[in-house]
């Protein structure tokens, strides 16, 4: 490994190609926690959103007005505002509100995960409830007869439907939420861009950083991208769709 | 795409599967979400601002002047700020869609060199967060650039505009791939047959039944450009969202930030709701005939 390291050492001395997250410790360790905590982001924001997508999709469905109406009126909000404005409303605004003794009780990480979350999540809800109105009721029709409750045949019989149609509505969505986690730069939150941001100021290498930010979100996107439709082709329903 | 949709084996689905199928194929071809802005948003928005505004005035001193004397006295500012906002979305989306047409036709050449760099630079931008492209710009552009020993100064916002017209670029030659390549393969066969070349079915039979197809993602595009400008406040170019925190600054009142941050929501609404509604009429409108 430290054949490695000193390779990158040789490659600054020999062309000013200053990779320092490669030969520096402290570098490679600060670069490593901000892509660990972008992946994090990323995948702690697409459970949370897919969970708050379903919940909602089922909301929706019920019998309930009221709760129809509050989550006909959280998507309305979340999907028509820009992200930048939902993070600044959840860390400023509700965060100043919910203060402990000694400080802010909750984290800025914890507040780009509840705000990037809600803020996919809506499309979700959407995206889901279509994939719901999709399978027809003599399927749930169907399902009851066989004694399933109206629970379980949501979760056994509509939701595993659902999904399959979802799929490529859900990747557009998620690939989207990937990137906007880039966001949590302006509430401090050490991912790859503040972390980056730190190390040019640091090193004075901006040029080599952003090279290295810019090849690493389309490696992670593009990882996102080729899994998700490689998925979504297995797990296609036969004959429908383009 | 083309053609009438295939039998399908499961004929079960019901048309909301299909409505979506096809939304998600419009949007993975325009690579950002469609903009579904309806009168009911600008009536919350209004609320919202006037909810604002009683709060700044329950919470000002007697003596201190009236919130909407407070916001008229910034208006003439602020508008120069949104003004600002308009110019670098023009600017971001003539850049970006020229070089984005020329980047789609170089995705359908029949050179594979041409094809395969027009693909992957297609799909480096459109992987790219907007944000990242925006830095990008404004750290790695010089401030100045020395032209035949003449100076041309390059301002922070030229650099911002450069930035965002990276990811428009990207989803224009994306739109204009996906509209060529939605033209049903016999027209191409029938130019063939009137001898026309690639070259001239291109321009004068393909493109054209294209810019049709391709208006109202193009349209969808721009208002999220527009909207996608105040990420520019980042970077510290003065547009509308940095004067506002200026503003905010500079008046160093309570309770003013829901007026003031709504007052700027509305700008932007009244801006691109008639855009969102009139891409909405002609995708309807061109869906006929599809």
């Amino acid at each position: 490994m430290q054949l490695v390291w000193d390779w990158f050492r040789w490659l600054n001395d020999a062309t000013g190609i200053n990779l320092t997250i490669f030969y520096d410790a402290f570098d490679r360790g600060r670069f490593a926690s901000g892509f660990w905590m972008t992946v994090k982001l990323s995948v702690v924001c697409i459970a949370a959103s897919v969970v708050i997508g379903v919940v909602g999709a089922w909301i929706q469905g019920s019998r309930f007005r009221v709760a129809r109406t509050i989550v006909y009126w959280y998507i309305q909000a979340f999907r028509n505002t820009p992200p930048l404005v939902q993070l600044y409303f959840f860390y400023f605004g509700l965060g100043a509100l919910i203060r402990g003794v000694g400080g802010p009780l909750v984290t800025n990480v914890t507040w780009a995960i509840v705000s990037l979350s809600f803020f996919a999540g809506a499309f979700n809800v959407e995206i889901f409830r279509a994939g719901v109105e999709a399978v027809p009721r003599t399927t749930i029709e169907a399902a009851e007869s066989l004694g399933f409750s109206r629970l379980q045949a949501y979760l056994r019989v509509v939701l595993p439907l659902a999904f399959r149609i979802s799929l490529p509505a859900l990747n557009n969505n998620l690939v989207n939420l990937v990137k906007t986690t880039t966001l949590a730069y302006a509430i401090a939150v050490p991912e790859m861009l503040y972390v980056s941001s730190q190390i040019w100021s640091d090193e004075l290498n901006v040029p080599v950083m952003m090279n290295v930010l810019l090849v690493c979100y389309f490696v992670i996107v593009g990882v996102l991208v080729y899994a998700m439709h490689r998925w979504e082709r297995a797990i296609r329903v036969p004959g429908f769709g383009a | 795409m083309s053609g009438k949709p295939r039998a399908s084996t499961l004929p079960v689905i019901l048309p909301a599967g299909e409505r979506l199928a096809r939304a998600a194929l419009r949007e993975r071809r325009a690579g950002t979400h469609s903009l579904r802005l309806r009168g009911s948003h600008g009536w919350a928005l209004l609320g919202a601002f006037v909810l604002g505004c009683g709060i700044a005035q329950a919470q000002s001193q007697p003596e201190a002047p009236s919130i909407f004397d407070t916001l008229w006295k910034w208006t003439p500012l602020l508008a120069r700020g949104f003004v600002f906002n308009l110019a670098i979305s023009f600017i971001a989306m003539a850049i970006g869609t020229a070089v984005g047409l020329f980047l789609g036709f170089a995705q359908i050449s029949l050179l594979p060199p041409v094809r395969k760099g027009a693909w992957f630079a297609t799909h480096f931008f459109r992987n790219a967060p907007w944000l990242v492209l925006l830095f990008y710009c404004m750290f790695l552009l010089p401030f100045q650039v020395t032209v035949f020993g003449v100076r041309i100064p390059i301002p922070d916002w030229t650099k911002a505009t450069l930035g965002l017209a990276l990811p428009v670029m990207a989803n224009v030659s994306e739109i204009a791939r996906g509209a060529i390549q939605s033209i049903p393969t016999t027209q191409w066969e029938a130019a063939g047959s009137l001898a026309f070349n690639r070259r001239q079915t291109l321009w004068m039979i393909i493109f054209p039944q294209c810019i049709k197809r391709m208006l109202p993602p193009w349209m969808n595009l721009y208002a999220i450009l527009t909207m996608a400008t105040v990420l520019a406040s980042i970077v510290g170019v003065n547009e509308m969202m940095t004067l506002t925190q200026r503003a905010l600054s500079a008046e160093n009142r309570p309770g003013l930030l829901l007026a003031f941050y709504s007052y700027v929501l509305l700008w932007f609404f009244v801006y691109c709701y008639p855009i969102a509604r009139w891409t909405v009429r002609l995708e309807a409108r061109y869906a006929v005939n599809q």
